[in-house]
């Protein structure tokens, strides 16, 4: 063990201290911390604050559990060790007509990252989350007992790891349903929007017809206070072709300013829409294009500058209170004039969340990408934050470095009942920021 | 392709290991890990190996070498390449204390190696065919006053290499030297990391190369061959006024 940088989160907002453990065999005990501080399991580092985060602890690297451990062709379902990434699924599977049931905009992530975190996709309308898909794994808790947990054994546990941060245990391994996919193509229609209401009106009969739908939205300020922005929508093609690999990009080092301001967001966000959503023929695209379009610049996190760079990512009811709490998002985001590179928003379904603190309702979830800019973002953060509590949404932690225990408290009333699983030899910044001040909560 | 692994649990043969699974080869995988061999042996049949086979192996006991080898034929057929990985990184001020502990690890990263690599040189040169691929490291290079008994384990090996693939030229057996910079895996765990470390999957690929070609020495990753000629050039009475 020893002390070590580059175990940050990918805001880079943080600059953490905190010791690293090693685990290489699954089999073998919790390697905790000697002097009595707590652990928290890191994965592909990808959670934009501080959930990944246990500054002045110790973090347990579990990408180096990343074995594929059983495949049954038969159902589709995959058991591995909790370190493989979603990146090596997805190349284990398509070779076998076969895709992950859900995926976030990165491949990039581990799959106890995207348990821990009850990840969504483009497909939330119908598939729910990635929590919905996992038929099993096993926790390793600090006093050393393994519990196979699943939705008929210790289904408690379960539903408390599944969104649970990480701070429930170490999932060593988990089995996992593929999902069967005509092949690697992705067939893509885009749909222009010139008003929130227009893409309410064609949000819904899109997600009818296609497997995937989410709208990419211009979020600075325009003349006539209205909100434009493209939707996608795709399905899985049977396209005979291979897919060629792309050639990865990478940000090579990190700016000394922020290359994300005004003037660069308004030039890209015309671009993008002047070259997107044009009504016309589908066309048929790579899924990592599809699924990954950013995947395809390494470290893009790196255009924040040494600063780093808040995403707020909210989820507001359906009906009219929550397109109401959007538009009042929206202009109070032009109004503070610190836009966005890429907001993102998209239609939840109405499936039941899989685990305790799983962010995904029923709604609308808007996410938004904002440079730090010090007190002026973070005040702008904790003014969404009103609105979205006003709404009754939430803020998802997986994106947070910032919310108040007291909005916490509120955009999740299952904490305590979650709090009562988490492993009291696990921690995070996160945990210990949010529930700062309870004394029903683990430290 | 057959290839038999030595210390196939570290972290730099697992992912060779991987290379060869992807490419569809066979694997007899020799670690004193069980449970992590097992796991492995699941993992790289998934990952396309037609075959793997493991053994729990203490190189250290020599009188084992031979069996193994053999049960490793029985059960692949020829071996095509024989990957030695196994390694301990000895705490140079523990071994200064206590010249037995340097001796142990000695033993471990030198003797142990030589007994087993002459004797896979006799099998594969009796048949006059495969490959001997081990890692030893940029340490053995120059003795160095930070490192040395590590360094000197591993410029012992260097040489018998060198020697060997001196013998076997025009016989059919190629003999690579791998030799690894800083590598980032849990022998390392204990050091401050930076912009010279390698991921344990950069140098599997580059191990996975040189066995394509058959070649002799390989630094990896590339940079430093230069470095260690600079360091090699270093003349005595400067070199002992640095701190290496």
């Amino acid at each position: 063990m020893t002390e070590l940088s580059g175990y940050g989160s990918w805001g880079r907002v943080f600059k953490p201290r905190q010791r690293v453990a090693r685990m290489r065999d699954r089999t073998a005990p919790l390697p905790l911390p000697e002097d009595g501080g707590t652990i928290l399991p890191y994965g592909a580092g990808r959670s934009y604050g501080d959930s990944c985060l246990n500054d002045g602890g110790t973090v347990l690297r579990a990408r180096d559990l990343d074995r594929f451990i059983a495949f049954d062709p038969a159902t589709a379902t995959l058991r591995c060790e909790a370190g493989v990434l979603l990146a090596e699924i997805a190349a284990f599977a398509l070779p076998r007509g076969l895709f992950l049931p859900v995926t976030p905009g990165t491949r990039f992530v581990t799959v106890g990252g995207a348990i821990a975190n009850d990840v969504h996709g483009k497909n939330h309308h119908r598939a729910g989350t990635f929590g919905h898909h996992v038929a099993r794994f096993e926790l390793l808790r600090s006093d050393g007992s393994r519990l196979e947990c699943s939705a008929a054994a210790n289904a408690e546990l379960f539903r408390a790891t599944i969104g649970g941060l990480g701070l429930t245990g170490l999932i060593t391994w988990a089995e996992i349903r593929l999902m069967r996919v005509a092949g690697p193509w992705v067939r893509q229609v885009e749909r222009r929007f010139g008003s929130l209401a227009e893409f309410f009106t064609l949000s819904e009969p899109l997600e009818e017809q296609h497997e995937y739908v989410v709208a990419w939205l211009d979020c600075m300020p325009r003349e006539h206070g209205t909100t434009r922005g493209v939707l996608f929508a795709g399905d899985h093609d049977p396209s005979p072709a291979p897919v060629q690999e792309r050639t990865a990009r990478a940000v090579p080092l990190t700016p000394p300013f922020s290359l994300v301001n005004n003037l660069s967001l308004r030039a890209f966000n015309e671009i993008y829409f002047r070259t997107h959503g044009r009504e016309g023929e589908a066309k048929v695209v790579p899924w990592d294009t599809f699924f990954y379009p950013l995947d395809a610049l390494g470290g893009w996190n790196r255009m924040y500058g040494p600063r780093g760079f808040f995403q707020y990512q909210c989820v507001v009811p359906e009906g009219d209170r929550g397109r109401a709490a959007l538009e009042a998002l929206l202009a109070r985001i032009a109004a503070s004039g610190q836009g966005s590179f890429l907001g993102v928003l998209k239609r939840f379904g109405t499936h039941p969340p899989a685990g305790m603190l799983s962010f995904p309702r029923a709604g609308y979830t808007l996410a938004l990408d904002f440079p730090n800019r010090g007190e002026a973002t973070t005040q702008l953060l904790d003014a969404l934050d009103l609105i979205v509590l006003e709404a009754g949404g939430r803020v998802y932690a997986a994106k947070d470095a910032r919310m108040s225990p007291r909005a916490f408290r509120a955009f999740y009333p299952e904490w305590q009942a979650f709090a009562r699983f988490v492993d009291p030899r696990f921690s995070s910044s996160f945990w210990r920021r949010v529930t700062a001040g309870a004394a029903e909560a683990h430290a | 392709m057959n290839v038999a692994i030595v210390g196939a649990t570290s972290a730099i043969a697992e992912a060779a290991a991987r290379l060869w699974a992807a490419r569809g080869a066979s694997l007899y995988l020799a670690g004193r890990r069980e449970a992590l061999l097992a796991a492995m042996a699941d993992d790289l049949r998934l990952r396309g190996a037609a075959k793997v086979v493991t053994e729990a192996f203490d190189v250290s006991q020599h009188e084992a070498h031979h069996a193994m080898l053999s049960r490793a034929e029985d059960t692949l057929g020829e071996i095509d390449c024989l990957l030695v990985a196994h390694g301990t990184l000895p705490d140079q001020a523990a071994c200064l204390a206590n010249p037995d502990l340097a001796v142990r690890e000695i033993e471990v990263n030198a003797v142990a190696t030589a007994a087993l690599v002459l004797r896979a040189a006799t099998r594969f040169e009796a048949r006059g065919a495969g490959t001997i691929a081990v890692i030893t490291s940029v340490a053995g290079v120059r003795g160095r006053a930070s490192n040395f008994v590590y360094g000197s384990a591993k410029s012992l090996v260097s040489t018998l290499l060198e020697g060997l693939r001196h013998r076997m030229h025009g016989r059919g057996v190629a003999v690579i030297d791998i030799r690894p910079g800083f590598v980032d895996t849990p022998m390392t765990a204990g050091f401050p990391k930076g912009p010279l470390w390698a991921t344990p999957e950069r140098v599997a690929r580059d191990i996975v190369r040189a066995v394509d070609r058959r070649a002799g020495v390989v630094y990896t990753p590339w940079f430093w061959r230069w470095i260690m000629m600079v360091i090699r050039h270093i003349p005595e009475p400067l070199f002992v006024r640095t701190k290496l």
